[in-house]
């Protein structure tokens, strides 16, 4: 095999899945164990970051400053309150956010401080296993910290129907999904930690603050609308609240869903082919 | 257990291994010596199935690394030249966790954990965090980490670098328990010294490629001579005496401090010395190491 490819066989022209490899599930089973000693090491700093901060971020935002915002439907895309509103979208950029900062440090801390992933290579398991099951640690993180979430705001009568708030939790899955994956492939890529700080400086802060979150993007004008609307969370933020509000349109969803699952596909590969780069060193 | 033909390895222009052939037999130890940038991390990266030939053929246990990279790490276990020990976990959890990567059931992995940490004699720490042991304990660690699936083949990248002599021969004597038990060793160093205690055969690599291939006693016998006589004269007299004396053995290598003559009898090299009206300084005698062969073959100026 070696021969036949000679010199051009570069890590990018290498079968993902080689025919000796784990299956995906295999390959993530045999981290479990892993990423269940990760969990009990840090999920005490996770419970303030993923389930305090947000529901300060409801009492200010929603609450106290949601009592001078008239509850107009016609203007807050269908919610009767600004609570309403702002509630399906803090939940989206809280996706965000989780997925974002659990697939930066980390990685480089895998790759770089810890090399964490060095010594899992030299085992049977392969690049792709590595993303799939930090990814899905990544994963648990974010689905719980939503769910919690919906669950603690489901008193407060934002709710129209039972099946929404589920509909809008996974579509807060889809949003970490797709923000774990792309970040991931970023991460693997940088070489030191000054490039994170770009990342939620240009990325993070202005995507939560201007992707409809907080304020329709109707408000933003045409131009900056049109930009909100290319950007991933506004998607994952347009979908959570349509199911929350209960005002769904079906094909705007469709668009919604073929965006965020595109952009995960896509950012798996890159971060599979990324880590793959970086670790051959 | 490996079979390398023509191997090659390439980063960008760069060529780290030009074209290699190796064989390494079922229970041997095996030696990459080199200085650094020789080649030596690159070829043992190629032979772990982690980093994809660039040319020739490689065969690890049989099998091609690029189709079945996962069934042939496996079966080899790893020791790297820079720890890779998970420092948040604590000693016993790094083997355990080690070994579920491997698919073996935990039960299993629980018991063959406390059995390396005997093996390792790191028992007392097993609750201990990594960053709190020496660095002794942490290559022992690293080994014990490598053997967890009890593997076929043992590539050890460096093994006793930084170690005090204490530690080096612990890991030796652990080496050496682990070769009569059957496994086979592949082991890159540049201390000679453990290159002789544990290798039977070997092989220096010097840019990339092959400089000489046999056992430690092969490689002295035909690259070097039988002894050495070691001349001291005053500082600045060596190279002008070299010349003198340059009949006297079969080569004759000028130091800054002392002259080295090769030749089968040191002991009648210094009496013709001493024959000629020369009085060194100081003279000694001693037998040809591997060492001796090494900077032969690879020079004395510094790779980089």
């Amino acid at each position: 095999m070696a021969t036949e490819t000679g010199a051009d066989t570069s890590p990018t022209t290498r079968p993902l899945r080689p025919t000796g490899s784990l299956s995906a599930w295999e390959g993530m089973a045999r981290q479990y164990d892993y990423w269940l000693t990760v969990l009990k090491r840090t999920w005490r700093g996770g419970v303030v970051s993923s389930f305090l901060t947000p529901l300060l971020y409801v009492v200010a935002m929603g609450v106290l400053l949601g009592g001078f915002i008239e509850g107009d439907p016609d203007r807050l895309e269908g919610a009767t309150s600004y609570l309403a509103f702002v509630v399906p979208g803090l939940v989206a950029s809280h996706a965000m956010t989780i997925a974002v900062s659990e697939s930066t440090y980390p990685v480089m801390g895998a790759i770089k401080w810890h090399r964490t992933f060095y010594a899992q290579l030299a085992t049977p398991l392969a690049v792709r296993d590595l993303v799939n099951a930090f990814v899905g640690f990544v994963m648990f993180r974010v689905a719980s910290a939503c769910a919690v979430f919906m669950l603690v705001i489901a008193p407060f009568g934002v709710f129209t129907t039972w099946w929404g708030p589920i509909l809008a939790w996974l579509s807060q899955v889809l949003v970490g999904f797709a923000f774990a994956t792309l970040v991931f492939a970023y991460s693997a890529r940088l070489k030191s930690e000054e490039g994170f700080g770009l990342l939620f400086r240009l990325g993070v802060i202005p995507l939560t603050l201007f992707s409809g979150a907080f304020f329709p993007i109707s408000n933003l004008g045409p131009v900056l609308e049109w930009i909100a609307r290319l950007t991933p969370l506004w998607h994952g933020v347009s979908l959570s609240r349509m199911f929350c509000v209960g005002q769904v349109d079906w094909s705007l969803v469709a668009l919604h869903v073929v965006v965020l699952v595109t952009l995960t596909v896509v950012g798996w590969f890159l971060a599979v082919r990324n880590l793959d780069r970086r670790l051959e060193v | 257990m490996i079979s390398a033909r023509g191997l090659r390895k390439s980063f960008g222009d760069f060529e780290a291994v030009k074209g290699i052939d190796v064989e390494v037999r079922k229970g041997e130890a095996f030696g990459f010596l080199g200085p650094n940038g020789a080649g030596k991390s690159s070829t043992m990266r190629m032979i772990a199935s982690v980093s994809p030939v660039s040319g020739g053929e490689l065969r690890i246990l049989g099998m091609d690394p690029a189709t079945d990279g996962p069934a042939i790490r496996g079966r080899l276990g790893v020791c790297p030249q820079e720890d890779t020990l998970d420092n948040e976990l604590n000693v016993f959890d790094n083997l355990y966790i080690y070994g579920r990567y491997f698919g073996i059931d935990r039960a299993t992995c629980r018991e063959r954990a406390q059995e390396l940490l005997e093996f390792a004699q790191i028992t007392e720490k097993a609750k201990a965090k990594v960053e709190d042991l020496s660095g002794g304990m942490k290559r022992r660690l690293t080994i014990a980490r490598s053997l967890i699936n009890n593997p076929d083949l043992l590539l050890l990248d460096e093994p006793t670098t930084g170690l005090d002599p204490q530690a080096r021969h612990v890991l030796w004597d652990q080496l050496f328990r682990l070769k009569q038990a059957g496994v086979t060793l592949v082991i890159t160093t540049h201390y000679m010294d453990e290159a002789e205690q544990l290798c039977d055969r070997l092989v220096v690599m010097d840019k990339g490629r092959i400089a000489a291939e046999g056992s430690p006693r092969e490689l002295i016998d035909a690259h070097s001579t039988r002894e050495v006589a070691e001349l001291r004269f005053g500082v600045g007299e060596h190279e002008a005496l070299a010349e003198k004396i340059e009949d006297l053995g079969e080569r004759v290598e000028v130091l800054p401090d002392r002259l080295l003559v090769y030749s089968d009898h040191g002991e009648d090299v210094v009496t013709a010395v001493l024959d000629r009206g020369l009085h060194p300084i100081a003279t000694l005698v001693r037998r040809s190491t591997l060492e001796d062969v090494f900077l032969r073959l690879t020079g004395r100026s510094l790779a980089d």
